[in-house]
């Protein structure tokens, strides 16, 4: 019999479906899978190994009741360690929740239970959310399976490479300037980032709650759509969530798959398309223009003047959100608690928690945003990032005015090697270029492997109006279908 | 210090004030601001917490309606504009009883803005501005440990309980008042005052200041006549009304001394202390604290819909004031008469005491005479002197029927006030009721008159006035039970004398 | 010049509760100041007239019913606590000056 690792969600769904499988036997070749390789490429935090199997049997006792199941039903997948799982270990890749085991669930993770997957495990990132290489996990890096000694891309590099590594068919990730996007392209994966409020984010740990969006992650841009369908949708626990249903993303998956795009209009990004981006990934990039061209999409070139400050007013906003929301970790409710030896003051106890519990990334963007939100700063940095917000949103609108997507290169470079770019902070920034304008409109992106530079994956995004995340599924299984799959070499 | 502290009428005589009040009020809605946890006091610590108002990583807000109805009604009642768009945002500061360590408030876009609030003091009208009611969150409740006094200074670790935290708070900010002169402590007290009777008769708190449902914080400075408004304090702890009035008092006096003495006066925090009635130096705000507020991203705006407003506009309670006018008309009262049942803080009191059954008057000589002359005895506001409304009425019920005299009626209301029942409970436990059996009463009657032949004579010689001596015999075996008109009439009937 | 002084640093590593060590903060000196450089040039966008955005859903009014929800036990709400007591959570002593309003 065929490894069961290697099928798709939707093929994997329709064998437990039709009882060919078992939703045990399928969970239990994953979890042997990550036994195999999961010292080499470190995509997990937490494998939570009986958890996983009590679901497969309760998804194999319903079929065999006779209970509908649904589209999911038996599926595995793995969930970025920033959603709350109750009673599982949640650390967001970081020291000061090294032990936390929340006590409720993420509406994410309720959502999938309901849907009858199977919860593997808890997938690595950079601490809280921040940084494009899953090195700021203080847990150790994750490797990218398509060469060991690169990374993954980041912040959610564990929910991708877990996919790359044939761990997971699914798995969610969570996207604040490109955390899901940047790493579905370095590992020749499917990364989608719906529209802010089609997904919940009650039980997301936030780092700029203005941004965070979780979303799918795939091999495929159906399981993408599937998964998208099965956590997406209202949430009355979450203010900023829409009340509006999920956009028919699997209809606008199989649409595409048939590889037609007539009647659609194209933008390529004109400031993107340029500088910036590594030669091997403008050629990739250009390449998959042409196929799109070819599957009957008509592609012009439209201008965002706005977009070149997208990264500044992110490198503003993110960290100002960010300061207030990581307050919270302060060694009393929950969590490290360093130095209290009984001469401390609370004060002093809670500034040595944070130092020994924070990494550097973090520290440095709680000290940005401290300094952004402070009093004689705020019009200058924060204020103004936001008025540069409004302005890239009017960007989108009016380059939608003209196309029905955007597309662009999703990350100016391939997965570098480990260590490359940990030096220079700002150079990691740059990593989320091309990601980081969709967050501060609010609009849905996705990422889809369109081809190879140096033998490392390539990705195409294509950006979105709110809440139209379908069409871009549309475009992205239509070049899946004219370009993929991408498979990694063996581990 | 071993200052001598100036006479108030020498302060006011050289300063004029400014004061200013911030009050802080619980709302009494069913669940918390931001989650549905409940908001009913006396739970064991930690037993009205969840994901959200215990700031647990992942959790997110979402606002009470009921919480930003009773804002906007708060608002309406206080003659302000309500915002056709606000937000909430961050107050970001370190301290452990907030959960997130940034408390949920509003800043630059508060719901209501710009109203006013009528009061009266000494009879005249004085009309506070009001700058704004906004929304945010309470805090949890810390308890010291190992100090002496449970309180924060020289505690060696402290407890907290976040059973209070999220509970919806309405901070009411007055514009500053200045022009008060000598009657600025009781214009502090009078607004809030009536404040407390606005949100009281708007059903939105149970605006308790000892248990601190309504908190005040009061700001005085002071400023020489023709001068630029002095440099201000801001007074907590004033948990009273009384203390309210005593706290912009006994500040001005302070900061009259400081001054006098040529020093100038710090802006800080001072803490008001109900036993000695003077004001402690807190923390300084010289440097200020940057709360670094920003929108709250977990929250949309606030957008109340005119049509919306408008319908919690008509639906607004009969308010204090007008009641109050509505009253006095229906109790036929003079202005003095009301005058004196408001300084008593009697008028909720009264109306509920003729609710229960009993006439205006009846209620108004109870609540003033008596109860009014124990509050002043002990100090106590008449509200909590411990007796109700109901007990007074059932009290004028028992007069009434005959079954207690006046004096009797007051020896029962004592025991009432000293907690021990009912009144017709006490009147029956301690036998107090009027003896009414004409049998043993005609005993008592044709005793005194055998015991005091010289003055039955007298009566039936026609000094009918005389009888009063009889009459006290006759009260003193029966040990002031009886109704001493009934025993008159009984002496003049065995006499054979026409009354 | 720099954006940036290392004594600001060490101001906004005490404002964000940050007992960082000297050697950390020459770092972090250096590393915030390439940022802020690079961040500034929002300053390069005109934008006086413009609206800031906050929130990028256009929602207004999203408001709860008020009915009391089921919370957690006591035993679950302290299960993270790194110290409790007397179903509490216990803290070392806290300064005076901490006390806000």
């Amino acid at each position: 019999m065929t490894d069961l690792t290697s099928f798709s969600a939707a093929e994997l769904a329709g064998l437990v479906a039709r009882g060919e499988s078992s939703a045990v036997e399928v969970t239990q070749a994953h979890l042997d899978r990550i036994s195999a390789v999961d010292d080499r490429v470190h995509a997990f935090l937490h494998v939570d190994t009986e958890g996983a199997l009590d679901a497969a049997r309760e998804v194999d006792s319903r079929r065999a009741a006779g209970e509908p199941l649904g589209p999911l039903a038996g599926v595995p997948v793995a969930v970025k360690d920033v959603l709350t799982t109750k009673g599982i270990p949640t650390t967001a890749g970081s020291k000061i929740l090294a032990d936390w085991r929340p006590p409720y669930d993420s509406t994410i993770v309720r959502r999938l239970r309901a849907a009858g997957t199977v919860m593997l495990g808890k997938t690595n990132m950079d601490e809280f959310a921040m940084g494009s290489s899953t090195e700021y996990s203080a847990f150790g890096p994750t490797h990218n399976p398509w060469d060991l000694s690169r990374i993954p891309g980041g912040s959610g590099g564990g929910s991708s490479a877990a996919l790359a590594a044939y761990e997971t068919p699914l798995s969610i990730g969570s996207d604040t300037g490109g955390s899901i996007r940047q790493p579905g392209a370095v590992t020749g994966t499917v990364g989608v980032k719906p529209t802010y409020g089609g997904t919940s984010r009650y039980g997301l740990i936030a780092f700029s709650s203005s941004l965070d969006t979780p979303g799918p992650c795939a091999r495929t841009v159906l399981d993408a759509a599937l998964l998208h369908e099965a956590i997406g949708g209202h949430d009355p626990l979450d203010s900023t969530s829409i009340p509006a249903p999920v956009p028919d993303v699997v209809a606008a998956a199989r649409l595409g798959a048939s590889g037609d795009l007539t009647g659609v209009r194209l933008g390529v990004v004109r400031e993107f398309a340029g500088e910036g981006a590594e030669p091997g990934v403008l050629a990739a990039f250009r390449a998959a223009v042409e196929t799109l061209t070819k599957l009957g999409a008509e592609v012009v070139e439209v201008s965002c003047p706005h977009f070149q400050y997208a990264l500044p007013a992110y490198y503003l906003i993110a960290p100002s959100e960010c300061s207030s929301n990581l307050a919270r970790f302060d060694g009393v409710r929950f969590g490290l608690r360093v130095g209290d030896d009984g001469t401390r003051s609370l004060e002093e106890v809670m500034s040595a928690t944070r130092e020994a519990g924070f990494g550097p990334e973090v520290k440095r963007r709680v000290m940005l945003g401290t300094y952004a939100l402070s009093s004689g700063y705020y019009d200058a940095y924060y204020g103004q990032a936001q008025k540069v917000r409004t302005l890239i949103s009017r960007d989108f609108t009016t380059a939608f005015d003209q196309v029905d997507a955007l597309i662009s290169p999703t990350t100016p470079f391939v997965a570098f090697p480990v260590g490359a770019r940990t030096a220079d902070p700002y150079q990691m920034y740059l990593a989320d270029l091309f990601t980081i304008p969709s967050n501060l409109y609010g609009g849905p992106g996705i990422s889809v492997p369109c081809g190879l530079a140096d033998g490392l994956p390539v990705g195409l995004q294509v950006m979105a109006p709110t809440m139209a995340d379908d069409r871009m599924y549309r475009v992205a299984a239509a070049l899946e279908s004219a370009v993929g799959p991408f498979t990694p070499p063996a581990l | 210090m071993t200052t001598t502290l100036p006479a108030y009428d020498e302060v006011v005589a050289r300063y004029e004030p400014v004061i200013g009040l911030e009050t802080h009020v619980e709302l009494g809605t069913n669940t918390k601001m931001f989650c549905g946890c409940p908001t009913d006091f006396g739970g064991a610590p930690n037993t009205r917490v969840c994901p959200v108002c215990l700031g647990l990583p992942g959790s997110l807000p979402v606002a009470n309606r009921a919480a930003v109805e009773a804002t906007i009604r708060i608002g309406l009642a206080l003659n302000c504009s309500i915002a056709q768009w606000c937000r909430f945002a961050r107050k970001n500061y370190y301290y452990p009883d907030m959960p997130k360590n940034y408390q949920i408030s509003q800043y630059d876009e508060p719901l209501c803005v710009d109203g006013y609030l009528d009061v009266e003091v000494n009879g005249e009208p004085v009309r506070i501005s009001i700058e704004r009611v906004h929304m945010e969150e309470d805090t949890g409740k810390t308890l010291h440990v190992g100090g002496a006094t449970g309180r924060i200074h020289g505690a060696t670790e402290s407890l907290v309980d976040y059973n209070r935290a999220g509970i919806p708070l309405v901070e009411i900010v007055t514009k500053p008042i200045p022009g008060a002169g000598a009657m600025a402590p009781e214009v502090a007290r009078a607004y809030v005052t009536e404040l407390r009777d606005v949100l009281r008769s708007l059903g939105v708190s149970d605006v308790r200041m000892e248990e601190g449902s309504l908190r005040c914080d009061v700001n005085t400075s002071l400023n020489l006549p023709g001068e630029q408004w002095g440099t201000r304090t801001e007074t907590k702890n004033v948990n009273s009304l009384r203390s309210v009035e005593r706290a912009v008092r006994s500040e001005m006096i302070r900061q009259a001394s400081v001054l006098a003495a040529g020093g100038r006066i710090t802006q800080e925090t001072r803490h008001f202390h109900e036993d000695t009635g003077d004001t402690t130096s807190g923390r300084s705000k010289e440097t200020a604290t940057d709360y670094r507020y920003f929108p709250e991203p977990d929250l949309v705006p606030i957008a109340p819909d005119p049509t919306w407003v408008a319908e919690l506009k008509a639906a607004l309670p009969e308010l204090p004031r007008l009641h109050r006018r509505r009253l006095q008309q229906e109790w036929g009262l003079s202005d003095l008469d009301m005058q004196s049942i408001l300084n008593a803080g009697a008028v909720e009191l009264i109306e509920a005491t003729i609710a229960a059954g009993t006439t205006p008057t009846a209620a108004r000589k109870w609540w003033l005479g008596e109860l009014s002359r124990r509050a002043n005895e002990t100090g106590a506001e008449l509200a909590d002197i411990g007796a109700t409304p109901e007990q007074v009425a059932e009290l004028q019920g028992l007069v009434d029927a005959g079954k207690l005299t006046d004096k009797l009626a007051r020896t029962v209301l004592e025991h009432v006030v000293a907690g021990e029942g009912s009144p017709a409970k006490i009147m029956a436990d301690r036998n107090l009721e009027v003896v009414s059996d004409t049998g043993a009463l005609t005993a008592a009657v044709d005793e005194a008159i055998a015991a005091n032949p010289a003055i039955a004579d007298k009566v039936r010689g026609g000094k009918v006035a005389a009888a009063g001596a009889l009459v006290g015999a006759v009260m003193k075996t029966t040990r002031g039970q009886a109704d001493a008109k009934t025993v008159r009439e009984l002496i003049l009937e065995r006499l054979g004398v026409q009354g | 010049m720099a954006a940036i002084s290392r004594e600001e640093v060490a101001h906004l590593a005490r404002l964000s509760r940050l007992a960082v060590t000297e050697e950390e903060l020459a770092t972090l000196a250096g590393q915030l100041d390439v940022i802020l450089q690079a961040v500034a040039q929002v300053g390069e966008v005109t934008a006086a007239d413009i609206p800031p955005t906050s929130h990028s859903v256009p929602l207004t009014n999203v408001l709860r019913d008020d009915v009391v929800a089921s919370c957690l036990t006591p035993e679950e709400a302290l299960s993270g606590a790194p110290d409790a007591a007397e179903q509490r959570f216990r803290v070392p002593r806290i300064l005076d000056e901490d006390v806000a309003s």
